[in-house]
């Protein structure tokens, strides 16, 4: 037998099967659905008089729209409300598991699957959003879908697709303290730029990825669709299965030792060959801040805001101006002096409770600069809110000024009230900084949870390491 | 059901931009929707509007920013779009091609495409189409410099055909040209194999179970 990848290996054992012209069919085992892809789906769905294929392959929840504040009066905004409402009906009416906007399960999708055991090892999951990656983090094939796809892997159960080049990224070695699984993305990214993964299924590897959490994992894969991958994926190893041990839509009884059993084999052959490979010293990472509108824009926390005239490719260098001139910044200058306005720690990049907890050690016994207009807080389920709670981080992070929301997906796309205005900058740990992403006009810069709060405590970007020497003013 | 795409001759218009993302063809605000159709006023919002759009307005009274290609006279009724690299950058919001479609574009002519957006055109019978940067740029500078300029596309014969009786071959999936000629859309091609549908979750019922509990 030849060596496979763990791509392969995915792939492989979801054909349904090959057509002449060489798509193959692939059945999907989870189906998550919220409220903004899926709407048009089931109305297809009706149209045409078909039905769901296999109701308790889906799980759904509202995130994208929901409120972070005061959930007792509703949704103020009656178009986002009707789509709400439109999921809840259309989940009633199909049979389907939702948990609504005042269930303790709600939450942002890419949160919720995992947490609840409907994301395990070996499966094929989709939905329609982009950072579906995110689930691959599990030794799962995962990947965003449009609306169409929405529709017909509700009637089918499947999907047209054809298979993806692979590529492995391996970080070597072990990272300094202080450095978390969204420098490890960013870096990634820096290095490989936004479309260095188009067309390639990503499988991340190394000591340094391996020695990550499966919340460090979630947060790698999730960025793999900015580094224009549809799928990131990362070994099954006893982490994931520790992890996914007795959670609810986990395998129970005697399932549990049949599944751990075959996933065993959910690693990339020793000897199994990439279409292309890349390695990183994991040692040489520092933390990471991105400078401009595009996630590939980034620089370690130490460094200075790169120069468009030292570059030499055209494009890239016009590109660069306008970045600069969107973000209001200056090149050469230190990133570490750059004031913000707002810090925003949430997404479904990071806002699981390893991310929050990671933050509140920061956060704690310090507070908020008084130049920042707002810190948010938002958890990515309510179950991730109520753990952290019974933990005392929300107290944590009131007693330093910061605010403690109700989940969902909030600023990191502002669909909902939470946004930039416009010329604010934010330090932010979500995935996404193109122009206008957090708000008409507003500068996003990505970076990790505790960068996010040490930004908000100094009152600029710092790296965490430098806050005790720094005097605040703030007591 | 999807609208066919067989032959086409339309008005061409040229916006002259790189990594032309999601956002930018259909902004979040209009994603509340729960409808597929009535995004065309709302295509490229943020460009052709001078005031901030959002869902609900009635576009004929708001400010128009004519120095948007869209809004030129000249390139009213167009049907095929010619773009520039990474068109379709960003989200998987199907939302982006139906705000295409519902405003007339049913070609779109570029030097590369997004994955997930290219894939969404065809589920929408919007045909993209790749052609290198030298044959985009030639397109751009004869459409820029010819009022009334349309080009034909003929999928079955795979080719664009300027108004000088210039013509260009394009690549598409076989697949995908057979749905899009006839208006198929994937949901009907795949339920004619629910036989293999079934042997297959067989299969895998007995592999893993416990995915079916
Ligand atoms: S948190 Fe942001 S990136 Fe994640 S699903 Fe929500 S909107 Fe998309």
């Amino acid at each position: 037998m030849t060596a496979k990848t763990l791509y392969d290996k995915l792939w492989d054992a979801h054909v349904v099967r090959v057509d002449e012209g060489g798509a193959s069919l692939i059945y999907i085992d989870r189906h998550l659905v919220h409220e903004v892809t899926s709407p048009q789906a089931f109305e297809g769905l009706r149209l045409s008089g078909r039905k769901v294929w296999r109701s308790d392959a889906n799980l759904a929840t509202p995130d994208h729209n929901v409120p972070t504040t005061d959930r007792q009066s509703g949704i103020a905004d009656p178009i986002a409300r009707l789509q709400v409402e439109t999921l809840d009906a259309n989940c009633d009416y199909f049979g389907i598991t939702e948990f609504k906007m005042d269930d303790i399960r709600q939450g942002i999708v890419h949160v919720v699957g995992p947490e609840q055991g409907a994301t395990l090892p070996g499966m094929t999951v989709v939905c329609g959003d982009s950072h579906t990656s995110t689930h691959g983090a599990f030794g799962a094939l995962a990947h965003g879908i449009g609306t169409s796809e929405v529709e017909h892997v509700l009637a089918t159960q499947c999907l047209i697709q054809k298979r993806s080049k692979s590529l492995l990224v391996s970080v070597d070695g072990e990272v300094n303290a202080g450095v978390t699984a969204k420098d490890i993305v960013l870096a990634i990214i820096g290095e490989i730029g936004t479309a260095g993964g188009t067309g390639y299924a990503i499988e991340f590897a190394g000591e340094a990825i391996m020695a990550l959490s499966m919340e460090g994992r979630m947060t790698v894969c999730n960025m793999a669709i900015e580094a224009g991958a549809r799928a990131g994926i990362i070994a099954v190893d006893k982490t994931t299965i520790d992890y996914v041990k007795g959670r609810p839509y986990a395998p129970q009884g005697d399932h549990w030792p049949m599944a751990v059993e075959a996933w065993s084999d959910l690693h990339s052959d020793a000897d199994a060959e990439f279409d292309k490979v890349v390695h990183l010293s994991a040692a040489t990472i520092k933390p990471q801040v991105t400078w401009g509108t595009s996630p590939e824009m980034v620089i370690a926390i130490d460094a200075l805001v790169p120069d468009p005239a030292n570059e030499l490719d055209v494009v890239k260098r016009e590109g660069m101006e306008a970045a600069l001139a969107y973000m209001g910044l200056q090149a050469n200058s230190p990133i570490n002096q750059v004031m913000i306005d707002r810090a925003f720690i949430g997404s479904c990049t990071n806002s699981r409770i390893e991310d929050l907890r990671a933050a509140a050690t920061v956060a704690k016994g310090r507070k908020v600069a008084r130049s920042v207009k707002q810190a948010l807080v938002v958890p990515g389920s309510g179950l991730v809110k109520q753990q952290a709670e019974a933990e005392g981080l929300d107290q944590i992070f009131i007693e330093a000024g910061f605010e403690w929301r109700e989940p969902g997906c909030s600023m990191c796309l502002a669909m909902n009230a939470d946004r930039l205005g416009a010329g604010e900058r934010c330090a932010s740990t979500s995935n996404r900084n193109f122009e206008g992403r957090q708000g008409q006009g507003g500068r996003t810069h990505l970076v990790s949870p505790a960068m996010a709060a040490a930004a908000a405590i100094a009152g600029h970007f710092i790296d965490v390491a430098d806050l005790d020497s720094l005097s605040t003013g703030a007591e | 059901m999807m609208k066919a795409f067989t032959k086409l001759t339309g008005t061409t218009i040229p916006l002259d931009r790189a990594n032309v993302d999601t956002d930018a063809i259909i902004p979040k605000q209009f994603l509340k929707s729960i409808k597929r159709s009535g995004f065309g006023p709302n295509l490229f919002d943020e460009w052709r509007y001078l005031d901030h759009g959002e869902p609900g307005m009635d576009s004929q009274n708001r400010p128009v920013n004519s120095d948007f290609v869209l809004n030129k006279p000249r390139y009213q009724g167009a049907s095929v779009l010619l773009a520039r690299k990474n068109f379709g950058c960003g989200s998987s919001r199907e939302h982006a091609p139906w705000a295409l479609e519902d405003f007339g574009i049913r070609c779109i002519i570029a030097p590369s495409f997004a994955d997930i957006f290219f894939n969404n055109c065809f589920k929408n019978g919007i045909l993209p189409i790749v052609q290198s940067e030298r044959v985009v740029d030639a397109l751009f500078k004869a459409c820029e410099a010819t009022e009334g300029y349309q080009l034909t596309i003929d999928l079955a014969t795979q080719t664009i055909t300027t108004p000088d009786g210039e013509t260009f071959s394009f690549e598409v999936d076989a697949f995908r040209k057979h749905c899009l000629l006839n208006g198929l859309d994937d949901i009907g091609m795949t339920l004619q194999h629910v036989e293999d549908i079934k042997i297959y979750e067989e299969k895998r019922r007995v592999q893993a179970p416990w995915l079916f509990v």
